[in-house]
Order: C-alpha cells, then structure tokens, then sequence
C-alpha cells in the first residue's frame, strides 16, 4: 500500500531541493519525474495535477500535495522530525523560516543580472554571517545539546545542514567564525540517512549552473 | 497565568495582520507596540527581541515568536484552527501558502512604481481570478460544507477571507464570478469573533495609502 512517494520538478535544485533533503534523511526512498519541457508542464498543468498551476507537486499518500512549506511540513510530522509539542514546533519552524530565507536568496543567485550579482553574493554571505549562522550557534552553545530542538534530530537540524552546505558552495570558509555550526555540520554529516545523501549518486542534485538556468527560465517563461 | 499577546509591528497591515486575523478569529485579546521610527527597530534589534532582526515579533505564552508562519502556525494550533489530522493539517497548509501567496501580490500593489501599477494590478486579477479564486470556489463545490476543510472552522478560512476582503478592495467586483465564495465571505464575515473584528474600531488596520509609504521606508531601510 506505501507507494514511494513521486516528486515532480526540474532536475535541479529550486524549491524542490529541501523536500528532497528531509525524504532521505527520513530514510524514505522516492521517485522523480522530471519536467524537461515547457509541454511536460502544461501536461501536468492540463490533467488537473497541479492545485494551483505550480510545481513543486508531490504525490504521497494519495494526495498530490503542492506548496513547499505544506510538503515539508507533512512529511517533518509524518516522519517525526517535527519536535514533540507545539512549542517545540515553534521553534523548529522559526529555525527553518531563517533558513528558509537565507537559502532564498541563495536559490535566486543564478538568475539575477550579471551585474547585480557581486553585490548579491555579498548581501548573501552578509546575511549568512551577521544575522543567521549566530542565531543558530547560539543556540547551539546555550544548550549545548547535539540537535537546535528538543535534544533530537528534527526538520531544523536537517534544513540547516542544506543551507550550511549552500552557503560554503557561495564561499568555503564561510562557517570560519562558527565552530558549533563547524561541528554540528560533522556530526550531522554523518548520520547515516544523510551520509547516503551526500554521496555522489544519491538524488541529490549539483548547484545551479547557467544551463540549468536556461532550462528554467524557457519552462516557466521568466 | 499568561499575559495577553503583544504584537510588535508598525501600525499597518503589512506581515503582521494576517497574525491579528488569526488572534481575533480566536477569540484572543492581544496588545500592540507599534514602531513608528527606525529608532524604534534598532532598539528591539539591539536588545535580542528579534531573532533574525526583523518584525513582525510577538510576545507569546514566554517566547519572542518572529517569522510570520510560525507565529501563525503556532496560534492556529493553539487554538484549534489547524485540522484534526496531519491530512486536514495538508490540506490547510496548502491552501493557506496560496493565499499567501496572492496576499504578496495584493500587499505589494502599493509600492509599485507608478509605470509598473497598471501591470501590477492586471497581474493580480488574472491570478486571483484565473488560478487562486477557482480552486476555493471548486473545493466548497464539490463538499458542499461551510468550511474549506474538515468540515470545522479553520485557518484556512480565516485567511481566505481576510485575502478575498483585501482582493475586493483592490477591485469591488471580483468576485463576480465565484457565487459560492460570495457565500462564503458572507458566512465567515458573521461569525461572531470575526464579524466583531470587522467592525470600526478593532484592531484591523486599513490598507496602506502611498502617503504613509514614505514613513515605513524610513523605518526599515
């Protein structure tokens, strides 16, 4: 009866990329059927799969789910990765809205104007160090547990890893002045889930290059 | 035990009413510290009020909740407004992240340059008519049922009609086409905590006029 649950996107990172990430670290093997095409879009668009016109869409548990932050949410509480109260939530999901944010800007980096781009990249990686990577190393440091919620793996530990890793792809010594979040990428590394994950083969998909760019921009017309 | 909510945000709708909505359709009393200069952010900012530097911040149940989703998130749990399942809960999310999404569309109508707006303004009734409105009409179509999910008042509901009241101010009749959202607003309008919030001196702010944009750039740039 569980079907593997089937993610519709590009191939490639976008807003897709996080849902990817919790999947494996939950351990929960799925498919993907990517949409190459402009036609392969208005196909999906034109046999009523898609609630609002948009992708990412994945299809679990006989519901085809739209909205990322509906997806993620869904599978983190599905799979346990959601805290264990309703303050423990609160803060995991204040915890992935800054990541959230900060893999934003992150995301759209490739499809600025050449010309804005050295001055985007450096807002990034002003924003990464000022005012998102201490939140977290603080909370690191305050309690002085292995994971930021509830001394336990959650969605906020997972999407901090993602954007952690995007962040060094911006600039490699990013995490310098952060040894908690040097560890914590480490540790985190290594469960095994997320090892898997971060070996070559995995579904994990490469950074956005100006190919992919192309792509995106002639599917969704923008 | 607890003290009431305090809401800190300028005195206007912004990312913060959606959180006044939702308190109010509870039935939960709330304050209001309003920032009226940039003076007034940097001292919240420097007194580690605000996780990430930013409003919309509340004080509730002991914490400094920040980011508008998870303070909502949070309020609709509480108080029952989130579905009794995690399907209903799905369900909820996905609606609600559209609604947020028009609500973009809608909030930043008014800071558009003046050669942009009439662009800006067909966009927004395309979209809320071709690929927002049609989804909510079809969804109480085919259940029939007062609420969008589960059959209960919900999140869902709450932001619905707070978009749809936004949507109509920016143009009166467009909802012409959708009877049953009509019926809808009209419904979810009269119940008694929101019909109370609707009503001249609650705590709903009016939209944004172009005269006070000038002031709110000088608070967050």
């Amino acid at each position: 009866m569980a079907e593997k649950p089937k993610l519709h996107y590009t191939n490639g990172r976008g807003k897709m990329e996080s849902i990817r990430w919790l999947l494996a670290a939950a351990g929960v093997e799925f498919e993907e059927e990517f949409i190459g095409t402009k036609e392969d879009l208005e196909k999906l668009r034109n046999d009523g799969s898609l609630l609002f016109q948009q992708v990412p869409m994945v299809e679990i548990d006989g519901m085809k789910m739209v909205q990322t932050r509906a997806i993620l949410s869904y599978i983190a509480a599905k799979y346990n990765l959601y805290g264990k109260d309703l303050k423990e939530r609160a803060w995991i999901d204040m915890y992935v809205e800054g990541t959230t944010d900060l893999m934003g800007m992150i995301m759209y980096l490739p499809f600025q104007p050449a010309d804005t781009k050295e001055k985007n990249l450096a807002l990034i990686i002003e924003r990464a160090t000022t005012r998102y990577f201490p939140v977290y190393e603080k909370a690191l440091k305050d309690h002085g547990h292995d994971y930021l919620v509830g001394n336990k793996l959650s969605w906020a530990d997972i999407h901090l890893l993602e954007a952690i890793l995007m962040a060094e792809e911006c600039k490699p010594d990013i995490l310098s002045a952060f040894p908690l979040l040097q560890a914590f990428k480490g540790r985190t590394s290594n469960i095994p889930t997320i090892k898997k994950f971060l070996q070559p083969g995995s579904q994990r998909k490469p950074p956005t290059d100006e190919k992919f760019v192309a792509i995106v921009r002639k599917i969704f017309n923008i | 035990m607890s003290g009431k909510p305090k809401l800190h945000y300028f005195n206007g709708r912004g990312r913060m009413e959606s959180i006044r909505w939702l308190l109010a359709a509870a039935g939960v009393e709330f304050e209001e510290c309003f920032l009226e200069t940039k003076d007034d952010l940097t001292k919240l900012q420097k007194d580690g009020s605000l996780l990430f530097q930013q409003v919309p911040m509340v004080e509730i149940d002991g914490m400094k909740m920040v980011q508008s989703r998870a303070i909502g998130n949070y309020i609709a749990a509480k108080y029952n407004l989130y579905g009794k399942d995690l399907k209903e809960r799905a369900l909820i999310d996905m609606y609600v992240e559209a609604v947020i999404d028009l609500n973009e569309l809608l909030m930043t109508h008014t800071f558009q340059p003046a050669d942009k707006k009439e662009q800006h303004f067909a966009t927004i009734v395309d979209k809320a008519t071709n690929r927002y409105f049609p989804v909510y009409e079809k969804v109480l179509k085919d259940h029939g049922q007062d609420f969008l999910v589960g059959n209960r008042f919900s999140k869902a509901d709450v932001q619905l009609l707070e978009t749809l009241l936004m949507a109509e101010e920016c143009k009166p009749d467009i909802l012409a086409k959708f009877p049953l959202l009509q019926s809808f607003k009209v419904r979810i309008s009269n119940i008694p905590t929101i019909k109370k919030f609707l009503q001249p001196g609650s705590q709903r702010k009016p939209p944004l006029q172009e005269k006070d944009v000038p002031k709110l750039m000088k608070i967050f740039h």
